[in-house]
C-alpha cells in the first residue's frame, strides 16, 4: 500500500489581460499526506485552489514548484513512470454528466482501463467490468453494461465513474466534489459507497468538497483552504467543533444548521421533545 | 447488445426526418444515374449530322450543335461532376481534420503554426486563385482540378473542427481517459473523433456542394477539367454553341437542373444533420406550434361552453 | 455554533417582518396544472394549491425535475411553450384591495404586473446583467419603462437608494457587471427586483451559485428587506436546511405534486410524508454526533 506525500506544492498561473500579465497563485505551498485507509477532506469555496490540487495530483497539470512523492519516490511525469503512477492514483470527477463520453457504452468506460492497466485480458474483460458494476451496486450489471451514459441517472453515472477509477486497482483515490452535482437524496448513497470501498480496499482517499458536514462525517482529517492557502488542518472533529482559523469559523457560522438554530431549539423545548435525528429516523424505516 | 442496437436505431430514427428523406432521395437518384446510365447510353462524343434538334425517340434529350446525344453527355457529365465532388470532399475532410483536430488537441506551438497556416489559406481568394492556377497549367486533368478545389476549400472546416476539438479536449471524459492512461492517438480517435462526426459529416456535405458548384463555375468560364465531361463543361459548350439564343433548352436545362437538384438535396441533408447537432433548431418551432394549438383547442372549448351557457 | 451573534441576527430578522400583517393573503393558487406539450406530454405541475400571506416566506423544496421552477414560472405566466397551464387559477390580492386574476392577464397589463406587483430573481441572475451597460443605466431603465413620469434626477436618487438598501455602496452605481463580485451582482439583481416595490418576490435558487459565506449574507439581506418592506417571498431551492432556517412555511414538491406543506417547525419535528423524511435525512448534521457515518443498509438509492 502506498503513501502519497505532497510537499510545498505550488501552482501559479500566468494570466494575460491585453498586454499586461498577472500571476494567479492558485495553490501556495501546500503540504499534506495521504495514507492507506484514511480519508483526508479538502474543504474550501470556489476558487480556493482545491480543484487545482486534484488536477496536480492526477497529473493533469504540472506544479510550478514543490513535490509529490509516491512511496518516497518522486512521481513519473511521462512514459512508463507515468503509467506506473496511473496504476496507483486515480480520480473521480465532479460532474458525472461530463465525465462519461456520450458516444460510448458504460462497458467501454470500464473495459478500457481494465485492459490498459493489465487487470484483464480480452477474454475476461467483460466479466471483470460486470464485477466492477456490481461492486458499485449497479445491479443487475448486465442491464447497465451496454447502456449509454444518457440513459442513466446522475447518481448511477457517478457510480460508473467510481467503478472506472477503481478499475486499475489504485491505492490512492482523489474524489473532486463527487456529489455536489447530484440530487440531494442520492448524495449520501454515493458517499456511503465511496466510504465503504475506501474501507474495503484500504484506499488513501482525498475527498474534495465545499460541504463541511459531509467532510466531517466522512473523513479523518480536514484541510481548510482559503485562496490557495491551507488555513487550518487537523482531525475532523477538532476542526469542526473547535475551529482555530478565522475563515473556518466563518464557514461554520454560515452553513445552515437547523439543529443548532435557536428557533428550533426553542421549539423543541416548547414541544418537550428532543431534537430529531432525521438520518437515524430514515435508517429505521429502510 | 440488444440495448446498443436499439440505441443506434433510435439515432437513425432521429435522422429520418422528411427533410432528410427528400434530400437523400434526390442525391441517391442522381448518384445512381451517374453510376449506371453511362453503361447504357450512346457514345457522348460521337458526332452526327442531325445537330441541334429537340427531343426525339432516338435522342431522348435531343442533340447538340454537332449532333452529340445530350442524354449520353448528361450521363457522363453526372459521373464526372460527382467524381470531382467526392474527391474534393474527401481531400478537404482529410486536410481539415488533420490541421483542425491535431492542432486543437495537441496545442502549443504546433497549434499556433497550424492555425496560422489555416488562416492564411482561409483568406486566399478562392476563385481568382483557381483561375490563376487553372490558366497556368495546361494539362488540366480531373485530379488536378480536384486538388485545386480541395486546397481552397478546407480551411473554414478546419477552424470549426479546431474550436470543437478545443472544447471537447477540456471535457472531463477526455481528462478521465488521460488519467486512465490512454495514449494521445487513441484519445483523438476513440474519445474525440466520434463526437465530431456530426460536424465532420456536415462539413463533408458542404464541401461536396461547393466543389461541384466550383467545378461548374471553372468549367463554365473555360478553365475546368479537360478530357472529362462535367455539368460545367456541358454548360460551357452550350453557351459556346449559342444554345440560349437559339432556344435549344434541351441542351442547357438538364445540366443546370442537375446542379440545382443535387445542391438542393445535399443542403436538405445538411439541414437534418444540423438538427441532430443542435436539437433545439429542429424541435423548438414544432413544440411552440403544438402548445399553441393545444391552447387554441382549449379556448375553442371554453367559448363553446360559454355559448352553451349563453344559449 | 461558534458565533451566536450572527445566527441570532438571522433569527431576529426572520421573526420580525410582516408578522403583524400575517393572515391577510397576497396570493392564492388553486389546482394549478402545468403540462409540457411534447411528444408524450409531461404533467410538470399537478394540482398545486396554496395561499401565501402578506410578508410570509414560503420555501419551495424539491430536487431537479420536480416541477418547482415550472410552478414558480407559471405563477407569473413566465412559462414558455411547450409548457402550458391547462387548468387552475392564480389570484393576486393587491395591497389596494383589488383582486387580480393573474392567468387572465395579457400583453401590457401582464408586463406591468410582472415587475411592479410580483418580481423575480432567477438562478444565476447575477450573470444576466448586461455587460456593456453600467448598473446605473440598467437600474434607470426599469424606471424609464415602468415609471415614465420620473425625471433623470429622481431615477438616479431612487437607484442609489435601492443600492444602499441591498447593501451595495451607492458610489458604485457607475460600475459595470464585471467590476462586481458574484455576491454584489446578485444584490444588484435584488435591487432591480425591488425597484417597483413589489408585494411578492419569487426567488429561484438565488444563492445556489454563491459561496456559503456570501450566501448567508444575501439571505440576511433578504430577511431584513422583507421586514422593512413587507413583501412576501417564494423561495425555491433544493437546500432544505437553508429553507428551514429562513422560511415560515415550506412546501415539499416531488414529481409535480406538493407532497407536504406546513410550517417549518412542524416539518422539522413531525415530517409526515416519507419523501420529506428522506430529504431531511439527506443532510447530515454538522455539529451532531459524528459516530459511524457509514451505516449498514443505508444504501437506499436508485440503481436496483
Amino acid at each position: 500500500m502506498s503513501t502519497l506525500v505532497v510537499k510545498d506544492l505550488t501552482k501559479t498561473y500566468l494570466l494575460r489581460d491585453g498586454l499586461r500579465f498577472s500571476r494567479l497563485e492558485a495553490v501556495k505551498s501546500v503540504d499534506f499526506e495521504l495514507t492507506p485507509g484514511r480519508t483526508v477532506a479538502l474543504v474550501g469555496q470556489s476558487g480556493s485552489g482545491k480543484s487545482t490540487i486534484a488536477k496536480l495530483i492526477a497529473q493533469l497539470e504540472t506544479p510550478t514548484s514543490g513535490t509529490i512523492t509516491l512511496n518516497g519516490k518522486p512521481v513519473g511525469r511521462r512514459g512508463r513512470a507515468l503509467a506506473a503512477y496511473r496504476d496507483e492514483v486515480q480520480m473521480v470527477f465532479q460532474d458525472p454528466f461530463a465525465s462519461l463520453n456520450p458516444f460510448h457504452s458504460i462497458g467501454h468506460h470500464l473495459e478500457r482501463p481494465l485492459l490498459l492497466h493489465g487487470k484483464a485480458t480480452k477474454a475476461d474483460v467483460r466479466e471483470k467490468a460486470l464485477a466492477l458494476l456490481e461492486r458499485v451496486n449497479l445491479s443487475p450489471a448486465e442491464s447497465f453494461i451496454d447502456r449509454k451514459p444518457h440513459e442513466l441517472s446522475g447518481g448511477q453515472r457517478q457510480r460508473v465513474a467510481i467503478a472506472r477509477a477503481l478499475a486499475p486497482e489504485p491505492s490512492v483515490l482523489v474524489a473532486d466534489e463527487p456529489v455536489s452535482m447530484l440530487d440531494v437524496s442520492v448524495r449520501l448513497g454515493v458517499l456511503n459507497l465511496l466510504a465503504t470501498l475506501q474501507r474495503e480496499e484500504n484506499l488513501a482517499l482525498l475527498y474534495i468538497t465545499h460541504d463541511l458536514a459531509t467532510a466531517r462525517h466522512f473523513s479523518d482529517e480536514i484541510l481548510v483552504m482559503y485562496r490557495g492557502d491551507v488555513v487550518e488542518q487537523g482531525p475532523s472533529d477538532d476542526v469542526i467543533l473547535n475551529p482555530q482559523a478565522e475563515f473556518t469559523k466563518q464557514l461554520l457560522v454560515a452553513a445552515p444548521e437547523p439543529g443548532t438554530n435557536p428557533r428550533f431549539l426553542a421549539e423543541a423545548t416548547r414541544r418537550g421533545v428532543p431534537m430529531p435525528d432525521h438520518l437515524a429516523a430514515l435508517e429505521e424505516t429502510t | 447488445m440488444a440495448q446498443t442496437s436499439s440505441g443506434r436505431l433510435a439515432g437513425l430514427r432521429r435522422l429520418l426526418t422528411p427533410t432528410f428523406v427528400i434530400g437523400a432521395g434526390l442525391v441517391i437518384v442522381i448518384t445512381l444515374f451517374g453510376l449506371i446510365a453511362p453503361f447504357f447510353v450512346a457514345d457522348p462524343l460521337a458526332v452526327d449530322n442531325a445537330g441541334m434538334h429537340g427531343p426525339t425517340a432516338q435522342n431522348v434529350l435531343g442533340t447538340t450543335q454537332t449532333g452529340q446525344d445530350v442524354l449520353a453527355q448528361l450521363a457522363w457529365a453526372t459521373r464526372g461532376s460527382l467524381m470531382v465532388g467526392v474527391i474534393v470532399a474527401v481531400l478537404a475532410l482529410f486536410l481539415s481534420a488533420f490541421f483542425g483536430i491535431l492542432g486543437g488537441y495537441l496545442g502549443g506551438w504546433l497549434d499556433e503554426v497550424f492555425s496560422l497556416f489555416t488562416n492564411v489559406v482561409l483568406i486566399l481568394p478562392g476563385l481568382p486563385l483557381m483561375i490563376v492556377i487553372g490558366s497556368y497549367v495546361q494539362q488540366r486533368g480531373l485530379l488536378l482540378i480536384s486538388i485545386i478545389l480541395a486546397i481552397t476549400s478546407w480551411a473554414a472546416a478546419a477552424r470549426v473542427l479546431r474550436s470543437q476539438t478545443l472544447s471537447i479536449r477540456n471535457r472531463d471524459y477526455v481528462q478521465a481517459a488521460r488519467i486512465a492512461g490512454e495514449k494521445a492517438h487513441r484519445i483523438i480517435a476513440v474519445e474525440i473523433l466520434p463526437n465530431l462526426l456530426p460536424v465532420m459529416s456536415s462539413g463533408f456535405v458542404f464541401a461536396l456542394i461547393t466543389a461541384i458548384l466550383g467545378e461548374a463555375g471553372l468549367s463554365f468560364i473555360g478553365i475546368g477539367v479537360v478530357g472529362t465531361q462535367t455539368w460545367g463543361s456541358m454548360l460551357f459548350y452550350a453557351q459556346n454553341g449559342q444554345a440560349l439564343t437559339l432556344g435549344a433548352w434541351w441542351w442547357f436545362v438538364p445540366p443546370g437542373l442537375m446542379i440545382a437538384l443535387l445542391g438542393c438535396g445535399l443542403s436538405l441533408i445538411n439541414f437534418s444533420i444540423d438538427g441532430i447537432i443542435n436539437p433545439r433548431l429542429r424541435t423548438a418551432p414544432k413544440q411552440v406550434k403544438k402548445a399553441e394549438k393545444a391552447e387554441q383547442v382549449d379556448k375553442a372549448d371554453d367559448s363553446a361552453e360559454q355559448e352553451e351557457v349563453m344559449a | 455554533m461558534s458565533d451566536p451573534a450572527l445566527s441570532t441576527t438571522l433569527e431576529e430578522d426572520r421573526r420580525g417582518g410582516g408578522s403583524s400583517e400575517l393572515g391577510e393573503p397576497v396570493l392564492t393558487v388553486e389546482n394549478l396544472n402545468v403540462v409540457y406539450e411534447v411528444e408524450s406530454p409531461v404533467h410538470a405541475v399537478q394540482d398545486a394549491a396554496f395561499s401565501l400571506r402578506r410578508g410570509e416566506i414560503l420555501g419551495l423544496a424539491g430536487e431537479s425535475g420536480c416541477g418547482k421552477t415550472t410552478l414558480a414560472y407559471g405563477l407569473n405566466q413566465l412559462h414558455r411553450p411547450p409548457a402550458r397551464i391547462t387548468s387552475g387559477s392564480v389570484t393576486f390580492h393587491d395591497r389596494d384591495g383589488g383582486d387580480v386574476d393573474v392567468l387572465a392577464l395579457e400583453g401590457e397589463s401582464l408586463r406591468a404586473f410582472r415587475w411592479s406587483k410580483v418580481a423575480m430573481v432567477f438562478q444565476g441572475a447575477m450573470n444576466s446583467l448586461n455587460p456593456v451597460l453600467s448598473i446605473r443605466t440598467q437600474l434607470g431603465d426599469v424606471f424609464t419603462t415602468h415609471r415614465p413620469h420620473m425625471d433623470a434626477a429622481e431615477r438616479l436618487s431612487r437607484s442609489k437608494e435601492l443600492l444602499d438598501l441591498v447593501g451595495v455602496d451607492p458610489s458604485r452605481i457607475n460600475a459595470y457587471a464585471h467590476e462586481l463580485s458574484g455576491g454584489m451582482r446578485q444584490r444588484v439583481m435584488i435591487a432591480m427586483a425591488l425597484a417597483l416595490d413589489p408585494q411578492l418576490m419569487i426567488m429561484d435558487e438565488p444563492t445556489t451559485a454563491l459561496d456559503v459565506v456570501v450566501q448567508r449574507e444575501i439571505l440576511q439581506e433578504i430577511l431584513r428587506l422583507r421586514q422593512e418592506l413587507g413583501f412576501a417571498v417564494i423561495f425555491i431551492t433544493h437546500d432544505l436546511p437553508m429553507l428551514l432556517e429562513i422560511s415560515d412555511r415550506i412546501a415539499v414538491m416531488r414529481k409535480g405534486r406538493i407532497v407536504e406543506i406546513d410550517t417549518a417547525e412542524n416539518l422539522y419535528f413531525e415530517p409526515r410524508d416519507p419523501y420529506t423524511r428522506k430529504l431531511l435525512g439527506s443532510f447530515p448534521s454538522l455539529t451532531g454526533e459524528a459516530g459511524d457515518f457509514v451505516r449498514a443498509g443505508f444504501d437506499t438509492e436508485e440503481g436496483r
